[in-house]
């Protein structure tokens, strides 16, 4: 597996990558530090969902899982005082993922438009209950305590800064490595024709269901992370489906190109969405839908594809 | 050909870091002149219209004043501890986890000295954390769940308003005095932690002041900002109980009573409506005459047209004229608290002889009573963060020659005798009987 | 006894207003093969321009009955304007696209929607009580009932009727039902295939504004009006069958009456109980209860 992840380039990028941000964050002002959290926390989600949609399928209902971890950090807080980072990480995603694990058993035989529908029943089954539920919070939902790191408490925010970009790079290097794998090629094949994958013997709901569990695990982590970084949950920001489109809509922008794509979309929406509604707040989603169909009309692939297509330029001149 | 383009990528980084840093180091020296103060209430939304736009206008009405030194004596001294108030209104609406990212927006990013405001008590149970966590000055208007300091103490944060307790014990001491024969009720209210509480401590009271009452098996508790009422309406009809308990407040006070009123509803019905005084105001004489009709405090309807005092007159007289209409409750909420916090910063200045610290105010602020427009207010609860003061109901009527909504039989409860003594809570003291109460 | 007619009525008041904007989306669905999120959108434009032409009539003073014609107005122009705008302009491209990424067209729509109304209508709620106020109330199982509500059920009784005349006995109506059928070879029949889906999706956008609109006295329209109902309308035409109108009709009334029952008898269910069911019903009959016959092309 080292020989995989140090010969490939995405990885290399990756890890210089996240190394400069978290050296450069510590010279931030605390609120750009909030929003690169907040963006990264859902570029998680977001990698999910975009091994996902290399396999061909979009869910709606991935705020479940989000939600679920958020939740999960929330009420271990609440009722047992767990404020460790690994143990809430821990929480979080074993929760989410086996939820994933059970749904995944029904939602692996559906396609396209009934995958998308189901995966929203089941995101507002849970939101249903969140929001009528005293004990789980209803609308005001909890708030989290500060996170410990094995005991110890850090003074700034910056050591959870740090810990979320730790956890990026080695989910971003863990499913790029998965990619790279003979299952993991088999993604993008399974989008492009169901029929051929089965005749060389593969198992295309095995498969499927493989990577919705993966993705569920990942948007849990990032609704921990979430919870973590603003020490708030509330179902209206974490399980609605609105949270789902709004996840969809970071893929979408990002792009399938790459893994670091959806860490830039999360980063980029973030931004956004902060000065959109300084400058126009009651346009902002406005902006966000425009930004949607502009990206579906003239760029399918996503961000990603624009900035390959700058380095091409600047690679193929040099 | 990469090691090049690692170095570009890195030099450009630490360039953008240091000119980021140098930027905020130079915004955040304290300013003695102005200060900046973050006033938060809703300001799109259901919860808008009644609630966020007046209360932003008292707050704004006051400020103004305050600047200019233009109260009435003894507060005629100008600006805060000598410093003029740059409020930055801020949108209450969006969830708590979207406020809590505005809070640390504005405390981080906008580097405001103070946070003033919240009408919702969601925000507040979400923003005390984030308060304490970031030790902002941060001082409450409105909101009403007791659990903001009897869950925990604060150290920062401060509420000016009085808590559901109080509004509570005082509907269920009015109905026990008024209407002694109505022994059943039931309720709507929100599921939160306002309307959750208020019916709790409605019950409570009520099983203690008279104990041959009985509570409904079935109170209502719709989604807040619902709007939607017609089969809540439906299932409250069929209920046996007399009376109604609400504290519905926002736009869906308005639209209850535009629902119910079709089908009838407050003919049979007794309503208790805790703070739906902003439906009143806009109904006009559409709104049904015999509700038992609170405003959580010495404000608006209940006052109006009384306590005449050179404060209370002078608001009373400069809002109409500003803005074209009476101010109500959350007018004189925000308009408090903006007071509270003048009354503070001068305190505080006078006995530091400078301009003060934040935790100068703070200990300037603590424990502090003082007389606002319709009457005083004490900081005694919360380890002298949470107010007390008098709460009262009336019922709704329309007063002809004035053409204006109005009030009979009022009636006012003392704060001693609404609020549990500092130290206890009120869910405890309750089930011992409230012993201590002074009526 | 009560208790059963109030909940029973309850629900046919939801679930009559629920199959109003549902049936919409799923005619649209059934013929032009899109899952349109911007539906929710046209839900909330038909309540705000209904909510806002009953509170100008009644500023100006016109008599009460004028709010039922300014319904009526409004969901035919919300109708018309915005789907033939948004049909012409944004789907009228996307046809060929996956169903997926159309539906995710249709989300950035309803977004851009719901913020327009925010500058259109302002962000107070409208209180258009006066075409409900107008009609007073009658006592039925013991307690009183407003008649509007049953003016809604009769509504709703008349669109399915129109629904279901309109596609079986016109002319227009055999050519959709051909459409729904094979796309390629109407066309190659020379029906103009384009036509009909503008047709329809300007009838399907006008039912969602209809809805919104008849409802819009009942309720507080404020922001955000769109998001719940969108929800719903899918667990209707999900539970139903996608593309089929009796499907519609037994979806509303199903998640109309559960709501009810739960609403009366155990309210933490209330929102849970319809999701579940739109849940159960695509494990186990995902096409839905009542599903077209679709032929199978290989």
């Amino acid at each position: 597996m080292l020989q995989i992840l140090r010969s490939d380039k995405t990885v290399r990028w990756t890890l210089f990558g996240f190394f400069v941000l978290a050296v450069t964050g510590n010279f931030m002002p605390t609120w750009v530090q909030n929003n690169l959290m907040f963006g990264m926390a859902r570029g998680l989600a977001v990698l999910g969902l975009m091994v996902l949609w290399r396999t061909g399928l979009i869910s709606f209902g991935h705020a479940l899982y989000f939600g679920i971890g958020a939740y999960a950090v929330a009420l271990a807080d609440k009722h047992f005082g767990i404020s460790d980072i690994f143990l809430r990480l821990f929480l979080a995603m074993g929760t989410a993922g086996f939820v994933g694990l059970c749904l995944g058993f029904i939602l692996r035989k559906y396609r396209s438009i009934f995958f998308a529908m189901l995966s929203l029943a089941f995101s507002m089954v849970l939101y249903g209950v969140l929001v009528k539920v005293e004990a789980l919070g209803s609308t005001d939902g909890f708030s989290v305590s500060a996170t410990s790191i094995l005991g110890w408490v850090p003074e700034s925010k910056y050591t959870l800064f740090c810990a979320i970009i730790v956890a990026s790079a080695v989910s971003a290097c863990m499913v790029q490595y998965y990619l790279k794998t003979g299952l993991g090629a088999l993604t993008t094949a399974i989008r492009d024709n169901e029929l051929r994958v089965e005749y060389l013997g593969y198992s295309v709901a095995q498969a499927i269901h493989f990577k919705y569990v993966i993705s569920a695990a990942l948007a849990g982590a990032s609704g921990a992370m979430m919870a973590m970084a603003l020490g708030q949950v509330d179902p209206d920001s974490m399980v609605n489906w609105t949270v789902s489109g709004e996840l969809v809509f970071i893929t979408v922008m990002a792009g399938p190109g790459s893994v670091i794509a959806p860490f830039i979309g999360g980063v980029v929406f973030e931004f956004l969405r902060t000065y959109a509604f300084e400058l126009a707040p009651h346009a902002w989603q406005l902006i966000v839908g425009g930004t949607l169909l502009a990206i579906i009309f003239f760029l399918p692939m996503g961000l990603w594809s624009l900035l390959e297509r700058i380095w091409v330029r600047k690679g193929s001149s040099s | 050909m990469h090691k090049q383009f690692a170095y570009k990528v890195l030099r450009s980084a630490a360039i953008a870091s240091a000119v980021a840093a140098a930027a905020m180091t130079g915004a955040t020296a304290q300013a003695k002149d102005t200060i900046k103060v973050g006033v938060v209430s809703f300001l799109t939304g259901p919860a808008a219209g009644p609630f966020g736009v007046p209360g932003k206008n008292g707050a704004e009405l006051i400020i103004h004043a305050i600047n200019k030194g233009e109260l009435p004596a003894p507060y005629n001294t100008k600006g805060f501890a000598g410093a003029t108030m740059d409020p930055v209104y801020t949108d209450e609406a969006g969830g708590n986890s979207k406020q809590v990212a505005e809070y640390r927006n504005l405390v981080e990013k906008q580097n405001v000295d103070a946070l003033i405001g919240y009408i919702s008590s969601g925000s507040c149970m979400a923003m005390a954390p984030v308060a304490e966590e970031l030790q902002m000055l941060t001082i409450m208007s409105v909101c009403g769940t007791p659990r903001l300091f009897e869950e925990k103490l604060r150290s920062v944060v401060f509420r000016t308003q009085g808590n559901a307790v109080g509004d509570s014990i005082a509907a269920a001491r009015y109905m026990t005095e008024m209407f002694p024969d109505l022994k059943t009720y039931t309720g709507i209210n929100q599921n939160y932690a306002w309307g959750q509480d208020s019916w709790k401590f409605y019950s409570l009271a009520m099983e203690k002041l008279d104990p041959a009452s009985k509570a409904s098996s079935n109170p209502q508790f719709p989604k807040i900002f619902s709007g939607q009422y017609s089969a809540e309406i439906s299932t409250l009809s069929l209920d046996k109980a007399e009376v109604v308990h609400s504290s519905f407040w926002d736009g869906d006070i308005e639209a209850f009573v535009l629902q119910a009123l079709v089908r009838g509803f407050f003919e049979d019905k007794k309503f208790v409506s805790v703070v739906g005084a902003s439906a009143v105001d806009s109904l006009g004489k559409k709104f049904p005459k015999g509700v038992v009709m609170g405003t959580r405090g010495p404000y608006g309807l209940l006052t109006r047209f009384d306590r005449s005092r050179a404060l209370n007159n002078w608001f009373v007289d400069a809002y109409k004229a500003r803005y074209g209409v009476y101010p109500t409750g959350p007018s004189y909420q925000y308009a408090k608290a903006v007071l509270y916090y003048k009354l503070g910063m001068d305190k505080a200045a006078a006995m530091a002889g400078k301009f003060p610290t934040q935790d100068e105010v703070v200990a300037a602020l603590k424990g502090m009573e003082f007389e606002s427009f319709g009457g005083s207010v004490k900081m005694a609860l919360g380890g002298g963060h949470q107010a007390i003061h008098e709460v009262g109901y009336g019922i709704t009527t329309w007063d002809k020659e004035k053409k204006a909504p109005s009030a009979t039989d009022v009636k006012f409860y003392s704060a001693e005798c609404i609020n549990p003594p500092e130290g206890t809570l009120a869910a405890d003291w309750l089930a011992q009987g409230m012993p201590g109460a002074k009526c | 006894m009560q208790l059963l007619i109030t909940i029973f009525l309850d629900g046919l008041t939801y679930a009559s207003y629920l199959f109003i904007v549902s049936v919409g989306l799923t005619i649209v669905f059934g013929v032009l093969k899109i899952l349109n999120v911007a539906h929710g959108a046209f839900y909330a434009w038909g309540a705000y321009a209904a909510a806002y032409a009953i509170t100008y009539a009644a500023d100006m003073e016109y008599a009460d009955w004028i709010g039922f014609v300014c319904i009526f107005l409004a969901a035919a122009a919300v109708g018309v304007v915005l789907g033939m705008i948004i049909e012409r302009v944004i789907l009228r491209h996307m046809y060929a696209q996956d169903e997926v990424l159309i539906a995710l067209a249709t989300f950035g729509i309803f977004l851009i929607l719901e913020d327009v109304i925010l500058l259109v209508f302002g962000v107070n709620p409208y209180f258009a009580y006066q075409p409900m106020a107008l009609l007073g109330r009658i006592p039925v199982g013991g307690i009183s009932r407003d008649v509007y509500s049953f003016t809604l059920m009769a509504l709703a009784c008349i669109v399915a009727f129109g629904c279901w005349w309109g596609l079986t006995k016109t002319k227009w109506g055999k050519l959709i039902s051909v459409v729904i059928y094979d796309r390629e070879i109407s066309q190659a029949m020379g029906i103009n295939v384009s036509m009909v889906y503008l047709i329809v999706f300007v009838i399907g956008a006008g039912l969602g504004a209809l809805g919104g609109a008849y409802v819009a006295p009942t309720l507080s329209v404020a922001p955000g009006f769109g998001i719940d109902v969108i929800v719903l309308s899918f667990a209707v035409v999900v539970i139903g069958g996608m593309g089929s109108i009796p499907g519609a009709l037994i979806g509303a009334l199903m998640v109309g009456i559960l709501r009810a029952v739960a609403v009366h008898k155990m309210p933490e269910l209330e929102l849970f109980v319809v999701f579940a069911v739109m849940a159960g019903v695509l494990i186990i009959r995902p096409e839905g209860l009542f599903a077209p016959a679709k032929a199978r092309t290989i």
